[in-house]
């Protein structure tokens, strides 16, 4: 009884929390892009602009409501989002909704791909750096997480692009499928084919965070009494570190890569760009550039969702996973 | 009785190599960072606009002592784009990280010293811009300020603040609480007086490190957002508008339009990070006397 009442009282926050950030977002948003000089008319017709009347014009602004005043629109583009009408796309001719599930879905192959190696690889780089601390092995893996940390992600992408697809011609240049097929014609090897580089991009960056951060908790863990009792008991090092110090350092490792899937989004939006990649951060960028206000609005909302998302479940995880908190009997 | 005399070991005239203490060496890490940096700006100035004119008997000229990096297709001297373009990058992200950081000196003092509900307020807006990707915040920002380089900056301003302004905040909340505050309260010092004599010493180092180590992050991101087209334009070099330029020839193989200034970018902004870090050493109370 008391349990599910926590629980139900977690979840009542937690949905709680997500509608005044949503609120706000969409609030800061909305004011943002009524800012901007870019005109929508001109923006959507470009140089035909030229060639349109008054009336036409008129009836353009009309269509899309322009001629409200901006709390007005606001108050109706909230009202139409909350029954999930984000209005149509002007570059793609499609409501919002479905531009941005179509795309999100083949970014989330990208995005997965990504945050699946760049967490495995940089547990382990961080597990094998701290429990080597100051062998060459760990100042060579730390010379490397610092140096990509000044690394920006879109030039990454460009040296792989010119070493394996330009110079060894073993990878594709760019797209998610190879030219003249449609993503249902596509075989599942030519997908991961064309994933390839863009998540290796992704992760070459993202390692770096995630392998730091685990080197200080496996220092941390290797010096704790637990770990000293264990070797007194007569465990080697590296027996220590495998049945006591992983179970102890992965757990706040999970929760950081939950956590960081706002700067998975952003890094998606960069290399999408660097290797046309038709997903949701490359809709992100010709949206901003070619004025589509709905898509970039509808966007910048999911966006939230997606980081909401990320750190409800880091959360969870920590009040699930960890017998700690778990078995605390006051409510969080 | 007298004690035998010991005969102390001689200590060796001359070390080969003087052993250098931790600060001794964070001073010239810093040092020299700062140098090169001067180096750049000086750089740009000498080598001035020549070479930017157009040479179409130079084109394309793989890097060679001449060229150390290079012509590009319209025969423009690489190694001038790059110096340039960096200097571009670098003063776009240094205005637009100083700006945001007074933006989160204000802010973070208002939020730890006006009191609960000013402080609720401003970590509603906190989370408010942490609360979508980094990125899309750029975009969106860029957007309504309808591009160009001040658009950059602005963008870039208004997304780097919170992160210094927690910590301004924290440090503020604890120096209220701590006891040589309220002792000093209680020898009926001014405010003022407090404010300058005890939060003043320990805000500044704390602000000081937070706006050397936002470089790094604010150029990046300003690179970031006009490579992606946001803003500049092809007559203004930077490093961001060199390498979407060098997006399109890449393809054919000209490899160093893109490797060469993108390998600049991230030793310069490397260096920031190494000044940040070595000025932290030195400034930092607790690794100040190591």
């Amino acid at each position: 009884m008391k349990t599910s009442a926590i629980i139900h009282s977690f979840w009542l926050q937690k949905v709680g929390r997500l509608m005044l950030t949503l609120a706000l977002v969409a609030t800061l948003a909305f004011t943002l892009v009524n800012l901007s000089p870019v005109d929508p008319v001109t923006a959507y017709l470009g140089m035909d602009r030229m060639q349109i009347g008054q009336e036409q014009e008129q009836l353009i602004v009309a269509r899309w409501g322009l001629d409200k005043g901006p709390v007005e629109r606001f108050f109706l583009w909230t009202g139409n989002a909350l029954k999930g009408d984000l209005g149509r796309s002007m570059i793609f001719n499609e409501p919002v909704t479905e531009v941005i599930a179509k795309r999100f879905l083949t970014s989330l192959n990208l995005m997965a791909c990504a945050w699946l190696l760049s967490g495995i690889f940089g547990f382990v780089l961080g597990v094998l750096s701290g429990l080597y601390k100051n062998s060459l092995l760990d100042r060579c893996i730390r010379l490397y997480a610092y140096t990509v940390a000044s690394t920006p992600s879109f030039w990454m992408g460009m040296v792989l692009l010119a070493i394996f697809s330009v110079q060894l011609g073993i990878t594709p240049i760019s797209g998610a499928y190879p030219p003249g097929t449609t993503s249902a014609d596509a075989t599942m090897w030519q997908h991961l084919h064309h994933l390839l580089l863009p998540a290796a991009t992704l992760s070459v960056i993202g390692i770096a965070q995630i392998a730091l951060h685990t080197r200080e908790k496996m220092i941390d863990a290797m010096n704790s009494n637990y770990a000293l009792f264990a070797m007194a008991q007569g465990d080697s090092r590296f027996g220590v570190a495998v049945h006591q110090a992983l179970r102890n350092i992965a757990l706040p490792a999970i929760t950081l890569q939950f956590a960081s899937l706002g700067e998975l989004f952003g890094g998606s939006v960069l290399a999408e760009q660097v290797f046309s990649y038709p997903g949701l951060g490359k809709a992100t960028v010709d949206a901003g550039i070619r004025g589509d206000v709905p898509l970039l609005l509808g966007i910048t909302l999911f966006s939230a969702i997606f980081v909401f998302g990320g750190n409800t479940v880091a959360d969870l995880l920590y009040t699930k996973l960890d017998p700690r908190i778990t078995n605390r009997s006051e409510p969080l | 009785m007298r004690a035998p005399s010991i005969s102390l070991p001689r200590v060796a005239a001359v070390t080969p190599i003087p052993r250098l203490t931790n600060r001794t060496r964070a001073w010239l890490a810093c040092l020299s960072c700062i140098t090169f940096l001067v180096m750049l700006f000086v750089a740009a100035a000498l080598l001035g606009r020549s070479g930017l004119d157009i040479d179409f008997l130079h084109r394309k000229l793989a890097p060679s002592l001449a060229y150390p990096f290079g012509t590009d297709w319209l025969g423009r001297d690489m190694l001038t784009r790059t110096v340039l373009g960096l200097c571009r990058s670098l003063a776009i992200g240094l205005l637009a990280a100083g700006c945001s950081s007074v933006i989160s000196i204000v802010l973070g003092i208002m939020a730890g010293t006006m009191g609960r509900r000013v402080d609720s307020v401003l970590s509603l807006l906190i989370d408010t811009v942490m609360a979508t990707p980094h990125l899309v915040l750029l975009i969106l920002v860029s957007f309504a300020c309808g591009g160009g380089p001040q658009g950059i900056i602005i963008a870039v301003a208004v997304s780097h603040w919170p992160r210094l302004a927690r910590i301004i905040r924290a440090e503020l909340l604890q120096l209220r609480e701590s006891e040589f505050i309220h002792l000093s309260r209680k020898l009926g010092k001014t405010p003022s007086w407090i404010a300058l004599h005890h939060l003043l010493p320990h805000l500044l180092p704390q602000f000081m490190i937070g706006l050397i180590l936002m470089f790094p992050h604010a150029i990046l991101h300003a690179a970031g957002l006009t490579f992606l087209g946001f803003g500049l334009t092809p007559h203004e070099p930077s490093i961001g508008m060199l390498l979407s330029e060098s997006m399109r020839h890449l393809s054919t193989g000209y490899w160093w339009l893109a490797i060469l200034p993108g390998l600049s970018l991230v030793f310069t902004v490397k260096l920031f990070d190494i000044l940040g870090n070595n000025l932290r050493t030195l400034l930092d109370p607790r690794t100040a006397q190591e």
